[in-house]
């Protein structure tokens, strides 16, 4: 390709520079400029007087003495208890995980190993389902719920995301069973195993790569869900995204929004983490689906 | 595969998916068709120094048990359909009698909350798939020119708005765009009116949550068509250029016919993830004068006025109602693609 690239006009070039820099621009500088606001006080980040205040921080040297404050952090965290939702999230996300990987792989690797006219029929369902906005299977659970007391506590609110990401993990499962040739579990079988054995002692050594990229991305649907967590679940039980959005309604009032700011970068920085990490996977991830078919 | 081991294998998957999705769908429609019950109320007879009077109050006990004895409440038939919350037959018929013309009618119909919820969320998402596809399109053909070390760290900037929840991507936009915030201030300056505020304007509103739902979705875009570029055939390419096919030539004829199959899967995905769209209208506190459909249900779950199950159930047989409509051609398509291919 390099050879292409330096016969590229230079009018050309300079457009796809200045076009990708803007967009690069856009697409990260909310986030450095919230990280950056979030150890500023309220009358810097909001500022009525300038908005330049944000960047040279005038009243957060007046108010606490140095140009950066923890204020919001603390607050947060420790008067607001955020650390409890950080907990909840913790529990939830990892369970999601986990019971969401298991059940799909089992499933996913019949789909990709069964060839049946009902298989296809499975998938195609799968897919309606995962159109379902959430929030109207939300609104079916909740009656029932409130009837038999299951609302309002973790395990509830694990097992219907699980069932929520089920339809999304199939799909990509079962794509990724189909890049696995089907001779290495065949011949297990011929050489004695059973169906299950085949799966447990051939393919589960060779599946790693296709279910982490998977996991990447139900942690995200559990991580990053508002609907589901924000109505099955009580005060007390509250995860991350929630609280936040709780934030807004109590802490506008008692002008203390820069708690809401700081709860918003730290519940944003492990998903920084996550893609710096794996980059590669959720690229190939997003992919899988598209490219492959 | 045997059936027997297909079963087996498929079961656990299979239980939850029926569980907390099919039975939830038929569930919504059942509660659709019930309504609240109305407070019991019962005639007290209270005496005070000035005599006794008659008064009307709530039986609470009697109340508390009619909502034991029927969860659901009354027996509603398809009345919470017809309400003025929903599709608003009457409301729409005596609009349609009344308007001298259809700008009339339709400002009319924009008033009732169904049809007002049903307007931005087309409209939001009509317009942001096609622009995301087109943002998309334009960044991944810039980033691939770009020289090899660059690559990386631009795609690890484009993930961002994308990987982040969607409720704290809306509201860091929606700091910044505070009057109070960068963005706001900027804005105010650039148009000199200092009292400009995006949250004041209905159609400013509407501007920002699809700018979000661009800047929010394009990534996704962008990644799957980066992926299609990379398998672009380059023996193709080549042959265009020694036909002496420019570079735009090359690009509409060679490239994009490639990318198709990829715009139809980002049409679907995007379809029904903008359908949904939800959380951005939380963030920006937009419900004055932008509503989705997910919101008004939200709104009748756990909106602090109440929990209307029946008028949540309506709204949502009716959103569904809304999905088939949207995925039938697309889910028509992928029939006939899949058909060759798996069975």
């Amino acid at each position: 390709m390099s050879e292409i690239i330096h016969r590229r006009p230079w009018p050309l070039n300079t457009v796809i520079w200045f076009f990708v820099l803007c967009w690069v621009f856009i697409a990260g500088f909310p986030f450095l400029w919230t990280m950056w606001g979030s150890f500023k006080v309220q009358g810097d980040f909001f500022s009525k007087a300038d908005w330049a205040y944000a960047i040279s921080g005038v009243r957060t040297q007046v108010e606490t003495g140095g140009a950066f404050t923890g204020d919001g952090y603390f607050g947060a965290w420790i008067t607001k208890s955020f650390w409890v939702a950080a907990l909840n999230t913790m529990i939830v996300v990892i369970s999601v995980v986990v019971i969401s990987l298991t059940l799909g792989t089992l499933g996913g690797y019949a789909l990709a190993r069964s060839g049946k006219k009902y298989a296809f029929y499975l998938l195609m369902l799968a897919l309606v389902f995962r159109a379902m906005p959430h929030i109207t299977l939300v609104s079916g659970y909740l009656l029932p719920f409130f009837e038999w007391n299951l609302w309002g506590h973790l395990p509830t609110a694990i097992i219907v995301m699980v069932a929520i990401n089920q339809p999304f993990t199939l799909w990509m499962l079962h794509s990724f069973f189909l890049n696995i040739p089907k001779d290495l579990d065949e011949s297990a079988m011929v050489d004695g195993c059973t169906r299950f054995q085949a799966f447990r002692r051939v393919i589960v050594p060779v599946m790693w790569p296709g279910v982490v990229t998977t996991g990447l991305f139900s942690f995200l649907l559990a991580y990053n869900d508002f609907t589901v967590t924000a109505t099955l679940l009580s005060q007390a039980n509250q995860t991350m995204v929630p609280k936040i959005a709780s934030f807004l309604g109590t802490t506008q009032t008692e002008g203390n929004v820069m708690f809401a700011v700081a709860a918003v970068v730290s519940a944003t920085a492990p998903l920084f983490l996550l893609v710096m990490v794996f980059q590669r996977q959720i690229v190939s991830g997003l992919t899988t689906g598209a490219v492959k078919g | 595969m045997k059936n027997r081991t297909f079963f087996w294998f498929i079961l656990p998957s299979l239980v939850t998916m029926i569980l907390f999705i099919a039975l939830p769908i038929g569930s919504v429609f059942i509660q659709s068709l019930h309504i609240e019950h109305v407070a019991v109320l019962k005639e007290v007879k209270n005496c005070g120094p000035f005599g006794c009077k008659l008064e009307v109050q709530i039986d609470v006990e009697a109340s508390v048990q009619i909502k034991e004895e029927q969860p659901l409440g009354k027996f509603n038939g398809f009345g919470t359909y017809k309400n003025r919350n929903h599709l608003a037959t009457s409301e729409l018929a005596l609009a349609w009698s009344d308007s001298p013309n259809w700008g009339k009618f339709l400002s009319k119909t924009y008033n009732l909350p169904f049809y007002r919820a049903l307007a931005f969320t087309l409209t939001y998402t009509f317009v942001v798939t096609p622009l995301v596809l087109l943002l998309g399109f334009c960044i991944a053909l810039g980033v691939n020119s770009l020289p090899k070390q660059f690559k990386g760290p631009t795609i690890f900037v484009s993930l961002l708005p994308m990987i982040v929840t969607p409720l704290i991507g809306s509201l860091i936009l929606f700091w910044m765009i505070d009057a109070e915030g960068i963005l706001g201030s900027m804005l105010q300056w650039l148009f000199e009116d200092p009292n400009l505020s995006l949250k004041a304007s209905p159609t400013l509103t509407w501007i920002m949550l699809i700018i979000y739902g661009i800047w929010h979705s394009a990534p996704f875009a962008f990644i799957v068509f980066y992926a299609g570029l990379q398998t672009v055939p380059t023996d193709t390419i080549e042959a265009a250029m020694i036909d002496g096919a420019s570079r735009l030539e090359r690009t509409r004829y060679v490239v994009l016919p490639h990318l198709v199959p990829l715009i139809v899967f980002i049409c679907l995905i995007q379809l029904m993830d903008n359908f949904r769209v939800f959380e951005p209208i939380v963030s920006f506190s937009a419900q004055a004068s932008a509503t989705s459909l997910s919101w008004i249900i939200y709104n009748d779950l756990a909106g602090g006025e109440g929990t209307f199950f029946g008028s949540a159930g309506a709204t949502s047989v009716l959103t569904i109602l809304g999905v088939a409509v949207l995925l039938i051609p697309v889910l028509l398509r992928t029939w006939r693609d899949f058909k060759g291919k798996v069975v």
